[in-house]
């Protein structure tokens, strides 16, 4: 023994127990998209919760900055391999939106305004795992990054998270969006590689 | 499925600034294919082992085994084996790997090689496989770099050229003699499809951009093979 790559110490190491499996760490925030960027003056958002039997609930944008707000700081995990340690947003906690409407629904579809979809499992985003954050970082969350409004799911990959997001739709049947029809994993777990249907 | 085997390192030749072919010592190596992989595992002194895969630049040849490492910059692995890893000292690898990406000399079609920068690697073990048999098939090599001090196995390739279509397509610098401005691979850089079986390797948005022109100008997509580095 004794020869065995001298000298090498390894990088993520470091952040075992924190850094899922196949991901590396990054400082940068990569943008990565389906389509060009949507851009939705805040006087024209809103944002709307339908359940399974077409009741609905909408908020402006002022509306929504009036509910409370939460700051979470959160890891956050990409299907392409990064992952981004200690990310601060502020918003809204989906359990103070989903409150508001009467469902007996499992599944939940989240729409954007760009026409992309992504599903999610209805216990997947109450008792605080998820938020419709509208700041990142000290700043208004800008447009490249799903701005003004975007999901946070820290505990899926990123994809889950959709960025312009208009809405939730409760069904009681799970209904694969965007990229889960395109051969991603339906459920997205980095911490078990959910990456694709494979997986 | 063997494990891991033991690699000696016995040479290390820079290919360009930041690019190296490396020469391991593998005791009682199987032999392997043109286009096949190696996976290469480091350990650390605390124990901690990182695993990557890396590509056969060369045609078995006992048991010795060449790799192509490009160094990425802020990567955990390829600036070690790159510059940091002592002749003499050791590595483990596993493999022959992969089943896919493969050519022997057997294959009787035409052949259209394409590489994007370190893609070169596996394409060079076919290549050599090519030019060691008496394979008179028609082989085109199209190797996209971004300017001239990009260039791996520069002078080999040369002269390969005297039995090989070989074709350099600068993407940032184009020397003052290039046949075509810089620019990325675009339709116009193809041969015609002549039935020809498709070798496509280097960064998955070359791959992917390459793949897709293939496809434009009418080659079968089961004749086209791809590697991505990541
Ligand atoms: C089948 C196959 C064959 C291959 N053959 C070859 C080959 O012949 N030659 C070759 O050179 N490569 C080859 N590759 C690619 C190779 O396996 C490695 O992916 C490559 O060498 C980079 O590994 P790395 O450990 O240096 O980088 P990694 O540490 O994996 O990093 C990858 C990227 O993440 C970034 N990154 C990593 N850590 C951090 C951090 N802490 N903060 C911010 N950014 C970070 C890096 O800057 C880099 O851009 C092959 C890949 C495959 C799948």
């Amino acid at each position: 023994m004794g020869s065995l790559s001298p000298g090498f110490h390894g990088k993520t190491h470091a952040f075992e127990g924190r850094l899922p499996p196949g991901q590396y760490p990054t400082e940068s925030f990569p943008v990565l998209s389906a389509g060009p960027t949507p851009h939705i003056p805040t006087d024209r958002w809103s944002f709307t919760v339908t359940t399974e039997v077409g009741e609905s609930r909408t908020w402006t944008w002022d509306e929504m900055m009036a509910l409370p707000q939460e700051e979470p700081t959160v890891d956050i995990h990409c299907v392409t391999r990064w992952s981004k340690f200690d990310t601060t947003w502020r918003g809204v906690s989906l359990d103070v939106l989903l409150d508001e409407v009467e469902t007996a629904a499992d599944f939940v579809v989240a729409e954007s305004f760009d026409g992309y979809t992504t599903n999610l499992p209805l216990e997947d985003v109450t008792d605080g795992k998820a938020w419709l954050a509208h700041f990142f970082d000290g700043f208004a969350l800008s447009p490249d990054h799903g701005g003004p409004a975007r999901l946070v799911i820290p505990h899926l990959y990123f994809w889950k998270s959709a960025k312009w997001v208009k809405g939730l739709i409760l069904t009681p049947e799970n209904e694969p969006g965007f990229w889960e029809s395109a051969g991603y994993h339906d459920y997205g777990d980095p911490w078990r590689e959910q990456r694709y249907w494979s997986d | 499925m063997p494990g891991w085997r033991r690699a000696r390192l016995t040479e290390r030749t820079d290919q360009t600034a930041t690019g190296r072919t490396l020469t391991f010592e593998v005791a009682r190596w199987p032999g392997h294919l043109p286009g096949q992989h190696v996976d290469v595992r480091l350990t650390a002194a605390d124990g901690y082992q990182a695993v990557r895969s890396y590509s056969l630049a060369a045609p078995a040849d006992t048991d010795r085994i060449e790799l192509g490492v490009q160094a990425v910059p802020g990567g955990e692995v390829s600036p070690y084996l790159a510059d940091d890893l002592p002749v003499d000292a050791e590595v483990e690898v596993k493999g022959p790997l992969g089943g896919w990406f493969v050519w022997t000399p057997e294959e009787p079609g035409p052949l259209l090689l394409i590489a994007g920068g370190s893609g070169i690697v596996p394409l060079m073990a076919m290549l050599r496989a090519r030019l060691a048999s008496a394979s008179d098939a028609p082989c085109t090599l199209l190797y996209s770099v971004r300017g001239p001090d990009e260039v791996w196995y520069a002078t080999e390739l040369d002269s390969a050229a005297q039995h090989t279509h070989i074709r350099r397509l600068y993407t940032r610098l184009a020397p003052a003699d290039s046949e075509r401005p810089a620019g990325r691979v675009t339709k116009l850089d193809l041969p015609p499809a002549e039935g020809s079986r498709c070798y496509v390797c280097g960064p998955t948005g070359f791959v992917e951009h390459v793949s897709a022109l293939l496809l434009g100008a009418g080659h079968a997509p089961d004749q086209i093979r791809t590697e991505r580095f990541g």
